[in-house]
């Protein structure tokens, strides 16, 4: 990461927040480690995939920021790069994707199809990826620029930087519904799912 | 195309004026940068020889932009591909496409639709069978004359709900398995599906994607023997428990 501003690093000690010297500088570096060795697991479906190889190419290098390793199996993942639409058929197998994932994980949903269903407002299509599996960062774009990608995980990695191990409400494990296998609550993944824009208008169809 | 109505001459008439028409174009008919006409135009050789065979299993004949389509009985379709694809005249030995078409005049006929090509003799021909709303949606079908006839079948039944009579394994196949929300190619048939989102997610996470796959189409099922104990049996109880479960919901659809 090299050196930056003490104002940017995290986890700074400040007497008044009543953390001790040592938690925090520990806090540091167990958050520098982590951001700056992230691997990821790609979970490319579609367009997006193809950004996010020119990402990991050399032209611009995803090695840089410590992903010189791409993660196939997610066990040895900590950060889930979904690139590309989700189909409903799919839902399970990302969960299960994620559910294999080892803790600390991350999740960034690549670009509009992955966060919102972009323009595929249809029966077939998950309306965002965040009602199957919890996420941390959103890059929007169809499909985003490697640029914007690479914002996307120094924002993640700034993230990682500002956690405490103190926080017990993170990295706990998702329980879904054991009867739904939902996590949110249904009328929360209705609402997040209305159509928006000019996908009002896309019901010629029905009876 | 200035032709008495299809109904007045009979199959064979027809499908001889359409092979004997000659590319009469006036300047601003409608017309491909090759010159092929939008409408009309020498028809393929393929209708006139089933006309005549299939004198009454065969209707109307059509040629737009240069393609024939031939409307046939759906009682005489298996028939019909057979001899296409054997008959040393034809030899249509590569099935493009099996598909249909739902249009939105509510009276009219979903089409069934197959695109035959011959490699040899350098032709496509697509042959249509009407089916009525009202009646059963059902055809024959022809996975014993094409074996790709297979997944083309299952996605057209997937999508439309057209039953293949025949078909060896006739389930959904871009949809999952237990999709209760009906055929989404259909006119009836909402954009965002049927139920609500959260009813969709809850039905799709229920899934397990590996229930339906068989020993067979895995291609672990060669290594099986040399497979670590914990996955052996937890690949036998699977497909113990899918077999058992797969009795009761063949019944797909709506």
């Amino acid at each position: 990461m090299g050196l930056s501003p003490a104002s940017d690093r995290g986890a700074a000690h400040v007497e008044a927040s009543g953390d001790g010297w040592f938690t925090t500088r520990l806090d540091f570096a167990v958050n520098w480690a982590r951001a700056g060795s992230l691997w990821p697991m790609p979970f490319g479906t579609a367009c997006c995939a193809i950004e996010f190889m020119s990402t990991a190419a050399s032209r611009f290098d995803l090695a840089r920021f410590g992903m010189e390793r791409l993660s196939y199996s997610p066990r040895q993942a900590d950060v889930l790069i979904c690139a590309g639409r989700v189909p409903f058929k799919l839902a399970p197998v990302i969960r299960r994707i994620y559910q294999q994932m080892p803790q600390p994980k991350w999740v960034i949903s690549m670009g509009a199809c992955a966060s919102t269903g972009g323009m595929f407002d249809n029966y077939a299509m998950v309306q965002g990826i965040d009602t199957i599996i919890p996420v941390d960062v959103y890059v929007p774009g169809c499909p985003p620029r490697p640029e914007a990608l690479m914002h996307g995980i120094l924002m993640l990695q700034k993230k990682v930087m500002g956690e405490r191990m103190r926080d017990r409400s993170l990295h706990v494990e998702m329980e879904p519904d054991t009867e739904s296998q939902l996590y949110i609550p249904p009328s929360r993944i209705d609402e997040l799912s209305e159509p928006f824009g000019n996908s009002v208008h896309q019901t010629r169809s029905s009876p | 195309m200035s032709a008495p109505s299809a109904e007045s001459e009979s199959a064979v008439e027809q499908a001889r004026r359409v092979a004997g028409t000659a590319v009469a174009m006036s300047s601003d008919a409608p017309a491909s940068p090759r010159n092929v006409p939008h409408r009309g135009g020498p028809a393929n050789p393929s209708a006139l020889a089933l006309a005549e065979r299939y004198t009454r299993a065969v209707g109307r004949t059509d040629v737009m932009w240069g393609e024939t389509t031939v409307f046939v009985d759906r009682s005489a379709l298996h028939e019909i591909i057979g001899w296409l694809h054997d008959d040393p005249g034809q030899r249509y030995e590569y099935l493009s496409d099996i598909t249909a078409v739902e249009y939105r005049d509510a009276d009219r006929p979903i089409e069934v639709v197959w695109h035959l090509r011959s490699l040899f003799h350098r032709r496509f021909l697509r042959l249509k069978v009407g089916l009525p709303k009202q009646g059963a949606l059902s055809v024959p079908s022809i996975v014993d004359i094409y074996s790709g006839a297979n997944w083309l079948e299952r996605e057209c039944f997937d999508m439309f709900g057209i039953r293949f009579d025949g078909h060896p394994d006739l389930r959904r196949i871009l949809m999952w398995e237990h999709y209760r929300e009906g055929f989404p190619l259909r006119k009836d048939f909402p954009l965002r599906g049927r139920f609500s989102r959260a009813e969709q997610l809850k039905q799709a996470l229920a899934a397990d994607p590996e229930a339906r796959y068989s020993m067979e189409e895995l291609s672990i099922a060669q290594a099986f023997d040399s497979l670590p104990l914990d996955m052996r049996e937890r690949l036998a109880a699977r497909t113990n428990s899918a077999q058992v479960q797969t009795a009761p919901d063949r019944e797909v659809g709506e």
